[in-house]
């Protein structure tokens, strides 16, 4: 086990290296000079001269990355070339933002998934089992930046009940009704896409379990219904579970779309406004920043499926 | 040895072939073709594709005219029936014309990762244990980051147009490509029928071709098809954020960002380009369905 | 009903009939395990030291428990796996080193029919295509030679070609599949074919057919087989010689009337008791074998049957024994058969016989 654990973080120290590389060469993908990209063309040249030697576009390009890495790793990730703040700290504040809309969001899609996944697969062959389908392949192919206009359209246009857009408050975990009230529909959005993988992976995993002979056998044994769909449902757990996690990392980095949609000022909307600004060190480490929580909520999950399941160690 | 009495050879005498011969691909289609549910969605793609490749002739006005007169007319405007646009510009001719963009933007990453990711699957299925690590390994860096993340930052960083789209798409559908492709390569490598082939001393690239992939190109299909409902809406996606397909070309992603705005002026109409997008997307996700149950079959006696 | 055309005729035969056809010379191979033990990296010795020769035109029984190595064996010995240790000589030539023959040259003469499962053939090629395969690819022939040759070789196997050439393996029975698998070791013209648990999936009737096949095949193509199975009575059946092997190695070798009726190796001995018989006399009573199956990953040490013997003795774990002649064609690697072994019962083996 031990060993296991050895080589899986082996193998996310190199992934991550491996991200790193990629989050700093993105830059270098853009046509031109990257100095002209952040300069408007007639500065002078001693301003020019400066700032080549600040960012070290004169040294070698490996010199660089590593001089980058090296910030990286003691926290700096540099300073916007916008606002001149440091990106560390605005990253992590939008970042905040963020997990305030993609821990709910992951939560309420794993109950919304599992419970449409486990009644399509208890009424299997019945109608009731295609319309819970549907539900959840509608998850999946819904642009889910579209479904938030319609139900901005909805909820804030036609009926008035809710805020369009916008965070309300300053920040940080929403404590009062009105705070909360601005997290409905973009939490509401968000969630779709974790409900349609998480409700299709649950209804194949629980008609796969179903198929076994040890419902039947508890059945057989006397066995009320519900405890036997309890009994199933620890089997389909893990996962499940497992999926979740994946979809709230995925939700950390794809929530750009609905940030914009909803004007909601985490780090998607962040990264956003660093593309169209060509604010390169907030690029960079935003880039870097949201697929390393990527990686390493991979390497939890993957961690706490082998301590659960022995089967999974190879 | 001839004490054992000998029995009749296989076949009687007389007996005739009592049907055409089964294969595999004839089976899979005689399963689609019953399938109901697949068969109309098929149906509507078919619609959805001839509407997009015959635009000139569907569409109703020019796409890309407009006049700020007939602004934002609703649903049942006698000549739009659809509505106008917040230039004019009539909204069913923009949605044909769009679609071929969309289409497009939807279907050739996808194309191209398949061929590309499916050659670095196979090999990294077959190569031995020094490719498979190289290409594994590489794949999971990519595979690292969320896609939505990739597609917006490589195309934040070199920019916006069908061509960057496509190029942006295509390297953030090869990792989950190779994946599959290897993990069902290494599958059929260690069947018996493989094994045999080898032993016969063919030549690597034969037994490729005839041995592996029949039976890995069933599985690939099946993926790359679901890829096309999740690239479509990525790449309208990345034309909403305005990195994608640029205005005044008519997209639908873009429609919708452009139609944000109207909202509060005339939701039905804004609202329509994601009809668009999620009747396509969602026809793409069934097919890939009925795609692999029709192949889900025990060949096995 | 002989093609002497079709079988190479003895074109092919270099060393004559004196010369054995396969001679296998300390045949190692040793796998890595899961475990990693204080840094030494656990080896599971699934071949540990295999010698046998085969004469021409006969057939080589090979019996053992599942896990003993053989079919490890005769995977090495068409070099699908790579052996650590040893030489396989075919026919006079060594394989595998530079003046030898080539792995390629040799898989050419050497063919293996797999058990009948649900993947060793194709699901997604007719079974003409299956046999045609590799005339076509190896031999590179043209597509209307190779289907022609594929035809021929299935009437020989008793499918009729305009039946089954077209038809997919899903729609054959066990024992058709089984002739299918046959027909396509044959297509490339082999002299040695090898069969691994060949008639195991059959049942009975099936495989009285199948081993009636393979014995006109084997008179009409002038073949030799090396026979594979766990099945006692089948290889008593078939077999000229036989070859009885435990974890990884050779214990007793012989002649089919030597192991069934003078065996003398404990293992064999107790192998031979566990069979199951027709006849009311000889009812297994109490099972003959004591203890468990040891694991290859860690056997032990000396001969690797004493844990499971009844005559074991403090020899047994200090000293391997060597298949040594007892009689002219009898071989057998037990303390008990050699004098001077140390082995307090090794006084007993020289004369007594039968």
């Amino acid at each position: 086990m031990a060993r296991f654990i050895a080589f899986r973080l082996c193998h996310t120290v190199l992934i991550l290296f491996g991200v790193s590389v990629v989050a700093f060469g993105l830059i270098h993908l853009i046509p031109g000079n990257p100095l002209d990209i952040l300069l408007p063309p007639e500065a002078p040249k001693t301003v020019v001269d400066q700032l080549r030697a600040e960012f070290g576009f004169d040294k070698p390009l490996y010199l660089q990355y590593l001089a980058w890495l090296g910030r990286v790793l003691t926290g700096n990730l540099g300073t916007s070339v916008f606002t001149g703040l440091h990106v560390t700290h605005e990253l992590l504040s939008a970042l905040g933002n963020t997990l305030v809309l993609a821990v709910p969001a992951a939560v309420l899609g794993f109950t919304l998934g599992t419970t449409f996944g486990t009644i399509a697969a208890f009424s299997h062959g019945r109608p009731l089992d295609k319309v819970c389908s549907v539900i959840a392949i509608l998850g999946l192919s819904m642009p889910h930046y579209w479904l938030g206009i319609a139900l901005v359209i909805v909820f804030a246009v036609l009926w008035n009940v809710l805020p369009a857009a916008g965070m309300g408050g300053t920040g940080g975990v929403p404590t009062s009704w009105e705070e909360i009230q601005y997290m409905i529909l973009p939490v509401a959005t968000l969630s779709m896409i974790p409900m349609g993988v998480i409700g299709r992976m649950v209804r194949s995993t629980v008609l796969e379990i179903l198929s076994h002979e040890f419902p039947t056998a508890l059945r057989a044994k006397g066995l009320r219904s519900r405890r036997v769909v309890f009994h199933v449902l620890k089997n389909a757990a893990p996962p499940a579970l497992a999926v979740m996690g994946l979809q709230l990392g995925y939700l950390l980095g794809g929530s750009i779309l609905v940030e914009t949609v909803f004007n909601w000022p985490g780090s998607g909307q962040f990264m956003n406004l660093a593309i169209f600004r060509r604010d390169i060190p907030v690029l960079q480490g935003t880039v870097l920043v949201l697929a390393s929580f990527f990686v390493l909520i991979n390497l939890l999950v993957d961690l706490l499926q082998a301590l659960i399941d022995p089967r999974m160690r190879r | 040895m001839t004490d054992i009495a000998v029995v009749q050879p296989a076949i009687k005498p007389g007996e005739q072939p009592d049907s055409e011969p089964r294969g595999y691909w004839r089976t899979v289609g005689d399963r689609l073709l019953h399938d109901r549910v697949t068969l109309g969605v098929a149906a509507v793609l078919l619609v959805i594709i001839s509407l997009a490749a015959f635009a000139p002739w569907a569409a109703t006005h020019d796409p890309l005219q407009g006049s700020v007169i007939r602004r934002l007319k609703p649903v049942g405007t006698p000549g739009y029936f659809l509505g106008t646009d917040e230039t004019g510009r009539d909204i069913w001719s923009r949605l044909v014309y769009g679609g071929r963009l969309s289409l497009v933007c939807g279907i050739t990453p996808v194309l191209l990762a398949t061929m590309i990711g499916g050659m670095l699957g196979l090999l990294a299925g077959v190569g031995g244990r020094l490719l498979n690590t190289l290409i594994m390994r590489v794949v999971d860096v990519f595979y690292a980051f969320p896609s939505v993340l990739l597609a917006i930052a490589i195309c934040g960083v070199i920019g916006a147009g069908i061509g960057n789209t496509i190029l942006s798409l295509t390297v953030v559908f090869i990792a989950p490509i190779v994946r599959v492709t290897e993990s069902l390569t290494t599958q059929i490598k260690t069947r018996d029928f493989v094994e045999a082939a080898r032993a016969s001393a063919a030549p690597l690239f034969a037994i490729i071709r005839h041995q592996i992939l029949p039976s890995v190109l069933g599985g690939i299909l099946v993926y790359a098809t679901s890829l096309v409902s999740i690239s479509i809406i990525l790449s309208a996606g990345l034309s909403f954020l305005g990195l994608g397909v640029t205005p005044p070309n008519p997209e639908w992603g873009l429609m919708l960002n452009a139609l944000r705005q109207s909202i509060f002026v005339n939701p039905i109409v804004a609202a329509l380009p994601g009809v668009a997008i999620v009747i396509t997307s969602l026809c793409f996700n069934l097919l890939s369905d009925g795609l692999r149950s029709a192949m889900d079959i025990k060949l096995q006696t | 009903m002989t093609d002497r055309a079709l079988s190479g005729g003895n074109a092919r035969d270099r060393g004559g009939p004196a010369q054995p056809l396969l001679l296998v010379r300390e045949l190692k191979k040793h796998f890595p395990g899961k475990g990693r033990w204080l840094g030494r990296r656990e080896m599971v010795q699934a071949v540990d030291g295999v010698s046998f020769s085969l004469a021409k035109g006969t057939t080589l029984g090979v019996v053992g428990e599942s896990g003993c190595g053989k079919s490890t064996t005769a995977r090495l010995l068409l070099y699908l796996i790579k052996p650590d240790a040893g030489e396989v000589i075919f026919d006079g030539e060594a394989v595998g080193v530079p003046q030898g023959l080539t792995i390629r040259e040799l898989r050419v003469q050497m063919q293996m029919v797999f058990q009948d499962s649900y993947s060793s053939l194709n699901p997604r090629a007719t079974i003409a295509d299956i046999v045609a395969f590799g005339p076509r690819t190896a031999k590179h022939l043209r597509r209307q030679p190779a289907r022609e040759r594929a035809e021929r070789l299935l009437e020989q196997v008793g499918l009729r070609p305009s039946f089954f050439a077209r038809r997919y393996p899903h729609e054959l029975s066990g024992g058709q599949r089984q002739r299918v698998n046959i027909a396509r070791a044959l297509a490339l013209q082999p002299r040695l074919l090898i069969l691994d648990e060949a008639v195991s999936a059959l049942d009975k009737s099936v495989e009285a057919q199948i081993l009636n096949l393979l014995a006109d095949l084997r008179r009409d193509l002038d073949l030799t087989y090396i026979f594979i199975s766990h099945d006692l009575n089948v290889v008593r059946h078939v077999s000229d010689r036989v070859v009885v092997m435990y974890l990884g190695r050779i214990v007793e070798a012989g002649s089919v009337e030597d192991i069934f009726r003078r065996a003398r190796h404990p293992y064999t001995q107790a192998l031979l008791r566990a069979m199951p018989s027709m006849d009311p006399d000889r009812r297994t009573a109490a099972p003959p074998l004591i203890g468990d199956p040891p694991n290859p990953i860690n056997p032990p040490s000396g001969c690797r049957f004493r844990t499971r013997c009844a005559f074991a003795e403090e020899v047994c774990a200090q000293v391997s024994p060597r298949l040594d002649p007892i009689d002219r064609q009898h071989e057998v690697a037990c303390h008990m058969m050699e004098s001077g072994a140390g082995h307090s019962r090794s006084h007993i083996a020289a004369g007594a016989d039968g």
